[in-house]
């Protein structure tokens, strides 16, 4: 931000909420990565960190609306600064949602151990969480420079990680069917896979935020879906 | 039931004033004091039975701009307007024109209340009277009350409207002159920062009121308080320097104005 306020508290408002966000965006990125992690490895120390972790993400979260709530009824903020603050507002929600999957995904951790992941089926898994993390990294690093572009491009990407969970979908499909045994293990699985490719859509959603703080419009146009996994199975005879 | 149909929607959204037909067209429009330029060339239209804010910084000449809408501007020495301003289609800086006429049609509401040191029915009537507006006496009888309903004073002063004006309270006052304004039915009313000596209260009384007499008149208001400008108006003109910066929809100035002037200022940021 090129010049700043009259009233320097005003600024000092504005620089805690997005160093918040910053922070928020840091942990839920390092919880979902350690969730992942956690379930490959069946490392169930590792899981309950996330969990317990979750509650730091939680607690942020309040923080950002508590200040939000008070900069607007002190501030009276308009324009960029407005949209600075609700913005800061969405983007706390959506890093909690991120971490509230990645607490979801530990959770099941336990409940896996006993079988163990397929090596294949953990290297999807890895591979989709690679995915998800890369969006939600650079996300958070275009939140950093405010870059509506770079935003824009970022809600294109969507529909990658979308391919890759209807291809892991598929293939734990197979597995079930091959065996009745796997499908408890199979299950909780297939939530996890279905965490993080929402964990994609909350990256979305927050490059939907930036695009709108930093421009004052709503980006164009319907976000790119591949939904093809909620019909795989449909079966028409 | 309303529905969140698209054609809802649409609507909703649809708050644009561009539809809206212009009361009053300000063309090139420069001021200058003496050797002092304080406009420069501003075209400004105004939309009818819309408010209309003026907002910038001390010395901008959003006052100045203001002022010349009705020629008060005239009344100051060494004053001299270029540019050419019109009120329907009348140029109201033509010589043939008939300035009390005019100050009749384009009335004025000031900072500071300023109520005549007469009776409340006094400082309503005078207007209607020297214009003779009123037939007969019930006839003034009707519009001073008239008047005072729609500065939504009536209820306040029906019983006393023979005390003096200036025993009011300072909101009532203002109110007052904005009933006397009212009184000799003028198309617009201009507004210089008619809350600035009041407290929130009156001032919400006063907006409240700006709002309900923009269904029947044109309403131009110079405002230093940003908050009051987006409360109370449909569209914003942002002066700097003498300069018109941006006029723009109430709505798109203060979410996401065009010009980064308008945003320092608006936000206040040091430009």
């Amino acid at each position: 931000m090129a010049s700043t306020h009259i009233y320097s508290a005003y600024d000092d408002d504005l620089k805690f909420l997005s160093r918040r966000i910053s922070e928020m965006g840091g942990l839920a990125e390092q919880m979902v990565a350690e969730a992942v992690r956690a379930l490959v490895n069946g490392d169930t120390a590792l899981a309950q960190k996330v969990i317990s972790d979750d509650v730091i993400l939680d607690h942020a979260e309040r923080e950002i609306g508590d200040k939000a709530i008070v900069t607007i009824a002190r501030r009276q903020p308009m324009a960029a600064d407005l949209r600075e603050i609700m913005g800061s507002i969405r983007i706390a929600a959506d890093l909690e949602r991120v971490g509230d999957l990645g607490k979801n995904t530990a959770k099941r951790v336990i409940a896996v151990q006993s079988t163990g992941v397929p090596r294949k089926l953990a290297r999807g898994l890895e591979h989709l969480s690679e995915l998800a993390l890369v969006q939600l990294k650079e996300v958070l690093d275009v939140y950093t420079n405010r870059s509506a572009d770079k935003a824009n491009a970022i809600r294109e990407r969507d529909n990658e990680i979308d391919a890759m969970y209807t291809s892991l979908f598929r293939e734990l499909l197979t597995y079930m069917m091959e065996d009745p045994r796997n499908i408890t293990s199979c299950t909780h699985l297939l939530f996890c896979a279905k965490n993080i490719e929402r964990i994609g859509d909350h990256a979305t959603n927050i490059a939907e935020t930036i695009f709108y703080m930093a421009t004052g419009a709503q980006p164009e146009g319907d976000r790119p879906k591949d939904d093809s996994a909620n019909t795989v199975g449909a079966v028409t005879e | 039931m309303n529905m969140l149909t698209e054609a809802a929607v649409e609507k909703a959204l649809d708050h644009k004033m561009s539809n809206v037909p212009y009361k009053m067209i300000g063309k090139d429009v420069s001021v200058y004091y003496g050797e002092k330029r304080a406009l420069f060339d501003v075209n400004l239209n105004i939309r009818e039975n819309t408010v209309t804010a003026l907002i910038g910084p001390s010395g901008c000449g959003k006052s100045t701009f203001l002022r010349s809408l009705n020629r008060m501007n005239d009344t100051i020495d060494g004053c001299r307007v270029t540019g050419k301003i019109t009120l329907d289609t009348d140029d109201i800086y033509d010589p043939d024109i008939d300035v009390v006429e005019l100050r009749a049609r384009v009335g004025m509401v000031f900072q500071k209340p300023n109520p005549f040191p007469k009776t409340i029915y006094e400082n309503v009537s005078y207007g209607p009277r020297i214009h003779g507006l009123a037939k007969s006496k019930a006839d003034l009888d009707q519009i001073v009350e008239t008047s005072l309903q729609r500065a939504g004073l009536w209820n306040e002063v029906k019983d006393r409207v023979h005390e003096s004006g200036t025993g009011l309270s300072g909101g009532q006052q203002q109110r007052l002159c904005i009933a006397r304004a009212v009184a000799v039915s003028p198309e617009v009313i201009l507004m210089d920062e008619p809350c600035s000596a009041l407290d929130p209260i009156a001032t919400a009384k006063v907006e409240e009121l700006i709002h309900e007499l923009r269904e029947n008149y044109t309403i131009v208001i110079v405002t230093h308080s940003m908050q009051q400008a987006a409360r109370v108006s449909q569209r914003t003109a942002m002066f700097h320097l003498g300069n018109l910066v941006e006029e723009n929809d109430t709505d798109k100035m203060f979410t996401n104005p065009d010009d980064p002037r308008t945003q320092d200022y608006i936000m206040g940021r040091f430009g």
